[in-house]
């Protein structure tokens, strides 16, 4: 094994090289089966359990025994292949499948979303990941451990881990469910189960390095996926196959457009409310979300754990630079895919006689992703128009047209005249990244019971074997208790993603930026960080969302707070934040927090300051804090 | 392997050119993840290829800076690491 190892990774170009090629390949020999009239049905049946099939093949093949390849993949993954694998682990089926429909919807106002989900990698680059790689250990809670005194931090951070990771891996499932319901035409309820099983095949045997190589391979098929459709889109419209850059000239037509249509919120004016004028809370929403998504990137844990895979302090800084390269590729299209989708609507839907709607809308109506909502009795034919009254004049006016927010980037393929073979793939990259992030997010909440809690805390003298026996049996636990909870909540709790990189930055961001960058804060300052980080972010969060009328009539002297309905309940928004930034509250007061108790605490010992030496220097050995007690 | 510790001094030395290449990377990351965009407005009325300023800085600009950031950090780094002789391969 050791042998077939090594023979491995000296040769990881070639074999995703020809990985890469067998599935274009793959995707060539389903066009030849469409062309012969395979029904649809059959091809994306073929899709789905091909890829779930080789993603199972190289989670056998990575089964191990080793605890260090259990957990950090025996830290020899490539900065490259790290980078692709981060880029799987971090792009989630919000980024594929909603992201493009959100900026389709909220024009510039969603793209704090696209800076939000990228800007955190510098933090990461010049804070974090070459620290916590030279730290050495295995799990995030580890570091806190070492660094502020054992136990109870460790505990602390075993909470915070926990509740944003399962709050993000709900979310998850609830992605992989819709996809795989819509391509295998079953019940929601069953295909969050369907699509755990593609969960645990690619994690249960090989632990983190059967998902870093998982990941890559999911990556190459979500970019692939991902990228064609808007390349295709983008020469039909404007005769040249580069997106990027020609969607300027979309955006200059939907200017154009937006005026004889009477738009009153330009599509993309920054900072306006729904009449199109300047509006400061829309501004201070925008930033206040993209500093939480920045910080949360940098403090969610299985992004972080990624870092201690790589070979060397030097491959893990190589390695945040390439990750970041690889998520910029997808997120630099996706406004792309918005603005063509918008121009295609401005232009050949809206205004148009219903009986001369382009095919897409019936296709893509019937499975509730559009309505056209123009006679009486739409909503038998478009379940999107239930509630919508159109004026029956025959012809589709704006406010009478409905689009799901996930249809954007499903129906680009159709509606740049593309054969089916190209949705197939489609559904098979949205899978890939709801798949992949799912498992990275299952590693890191299984490896915090089994390591930091079961071997750390409740058995230190616990076996290898047993260890990983724990991890597993953890791990599955965990996979069925999350797809339980994602088939019973069902689809409208996707705006939980942005509460979990809440919940991290505000939990552990302050104490692993201090614990690197200023030595003197003592245990005290960790623990008290954690505490009201954490503790606050929670409150608010809860109170706000839950218990919104309370907070009105309790909480005035804060300032400004209104009640917004949303997601069925009164929500209160306090000096009119959205509760997704929820964040903004806990993140500086973690900070304060720490700073006043590390002044107030004695300083760190001088074996810790010894030890934050030497994980501030890439060479040498770690000098251990834990021994010297 | 032989263990090369840095002296007091050296170590002094060795952090206070890495803070200081991460002040100043950190001071560029808030230039893009903020300040720009504090003037999208004003941006939006300069037009180049069809783009909006404000939004193209949005949707890529500041995105391509961050890319180049982590580069930026990660050469840098590396650089003073080689200088000091604690680079780790």
């Amino acid at each position: 094994m050791a042998a077939m190892q090594g023979g491995f990774l000296a040769n990881l170009g070639k074999v995703y090289g020809i990985y890469t090629g067998t599935f274009v390949g793959f995707t060539v020999f389903i066009g030849i089966l469409e062309v012969f009239g395979v029904p649809n049905r059959i091809l994306g049946y073929l899709f789905i359990f091909l890829t779930i099939g080789v993603y199972a093949l190289i989670g056998y093949l990575a089964r191990t025994s080793e605890v260090s390849e259990y957990y950090v993949a025996g830290r020899s993954v490539p900065a490259f292949y790290n980078g692709m694998a981060t880029g799987a682990d971090w792009m989630s089926a919000a980024s594929f499948i909603g992201m493009a429909g959100s900026l389709y919807f909220g024009g510039y106002g969603g793209l704090a979303f696209v800076l939000g989900w990228t800007g955190g990698y510098v933090l990461v680059s010049i804070l974090m990941a070459p620290y916590l790689r030279k730290f050495g250990q295995f799990t995030v809670p580890d570091f806190f451990s070492a660094r502020y005194g054992g136990n109870v931090a460790r505990g602390l951070a075993v909470i915070v881990l926990i509740t944003a990771s399962f709050v993000y891996v709900v979310a998850q499932i609830v992605g992989v469910g819709i996809i795989t319901a819509r391509f295998l035409d079953i019940g929601f309820e069953i295909a969050c189960f369907v699509g755990l099983i593609g969960i645990l095949v690619c994690s249960m045997l090989g632990g983190m390095k059967a998902v870093t190589w998982t990941q890559v391979a999911q990556y190459i098929i979500l970019i692939i996926a991902y990228l064609i459709p808007v390349i295709v889109m983008s020469a039909k419209v404007t005769g040249v196959p580069i997106p990027q850059l020609m969607y300027g000239q979309a955006l200059e037509k939907i200017e154009v457009l937006e005026k004889t249509l009477g738009v009153t919120q330009p599509y993309t004016a920054a900072f306006v409310d729904a009449r199109g004028n300047y509006s400061p809370v829309a501004m201070w929403n925008y930033f206040a979300l993209i500093l939480c998504l920045m910080v949360g990137t940098a403090s969610l844990p299985h992004i972080l754990m990624r870092y201690f895979t790589t070979p060397s302090v030097k491959q893990a800084r190589d390695s945040v630079a390439w990750s970041l390269f690889f998520i910029f590729l997808l997120y630099f299209t996706a406004p792309a895919y918005a603005a063509f989708a918008k121009l295609e609507v401005y232009q050949d839907v809206i205004g148009q006689p219903i009986a001369q709607l382009p095919a897409w809308v019936a296709s893509w109506g019937k499975i509730g992703l559009v309505g056209a909502c123009d006679a009486a009795n739409a909503s038998e034919i478009y379940k999107l128009c239930a509630g919508v009254k159109g004026n029956g004049d025959g012809i589709l006016q704006l406010s009478e047209f409905r689009l799901h927010t996930d249809a954007v980037v499903l129906a680009t393929p159709e509606i740049a005249g593309l054969p089916y073979v190209i949705s197939g793939l489609v559904a098979a990259g949205g899978l890939a990244a709801a798949l992949s992030t799912a498992d990275g997010l299952l590693l890191a909440i299984a490896n915090a019971l089994s390591h930091d809690i079961y071997y750390k805390m409740i058995d230190p003298n616990a076996d290898t074997k047993r260890r990983l026996v724990i991890s597993r049996a953890l791990l599955a636990l965990v996979a069925v208790v999350a797809a339980y909870v994602a088939g019973t909540l069902g689809a409208d709790i996707l705006f939980l993603v942005s509460w979990a990189f809440s919940i991290a930055a505000a939990g552990l961001f302050a104490g692993l930026v201090l614990g690197i960058w200023w030595k003197r804060a003592g245990n005290a300052a960790g623990i008290a960080g954690m505490v009201v980080g954490f503790g606050l972010c929670m409150f608010f969060l809860l109170a706000t969302e839950f218990y919104g009328p309370w907070v009105k009539a309790s909480m005035s002297w804060m300032g400004d707070i209104n009640i917004v309905k949303i997601r069925g309940r009164d929500v209160a928004y306090i000096w009119g934040i959205n509760n997704i930034s929820v964040g903004i509250f806990g993140i500086p007061a973690a900070f304060l927090a720490m700073i006043v108790a590390g002044y107030m605490s004695k300083p760190a010992s001088r074996e810790m300051q010894d030890f934050i030496d030497s994980i501030r220097t890439p060479s040498g050995s770690v000098r251990n804090v834990e021994a010297a007690h | 392997m032989a263990e090369k510790r840095l002296t007091g001094e050296q170590q002094a030395a060795y952090w206070h050119k890495t803070r200081n290449l991460m002040w100043v990377i950190l001071a560029a990351w808030f230039i893009f993840s903020f300040v720009v965009h504090f003037f999208a407005p004003q941006l939006n009325k300069i037009h180049i290829l069809g783009f909006p300023l404000g939004y193209y800085m949005a949707a890529q600009g500041s995105l391509i800076a961050f890319v180049l950031m982590c580069v930026w950090n990660a050469r840098s780094q590396d650089a003073i690491d080689r200088e000091f002789g604690v680079q780790d391969e």
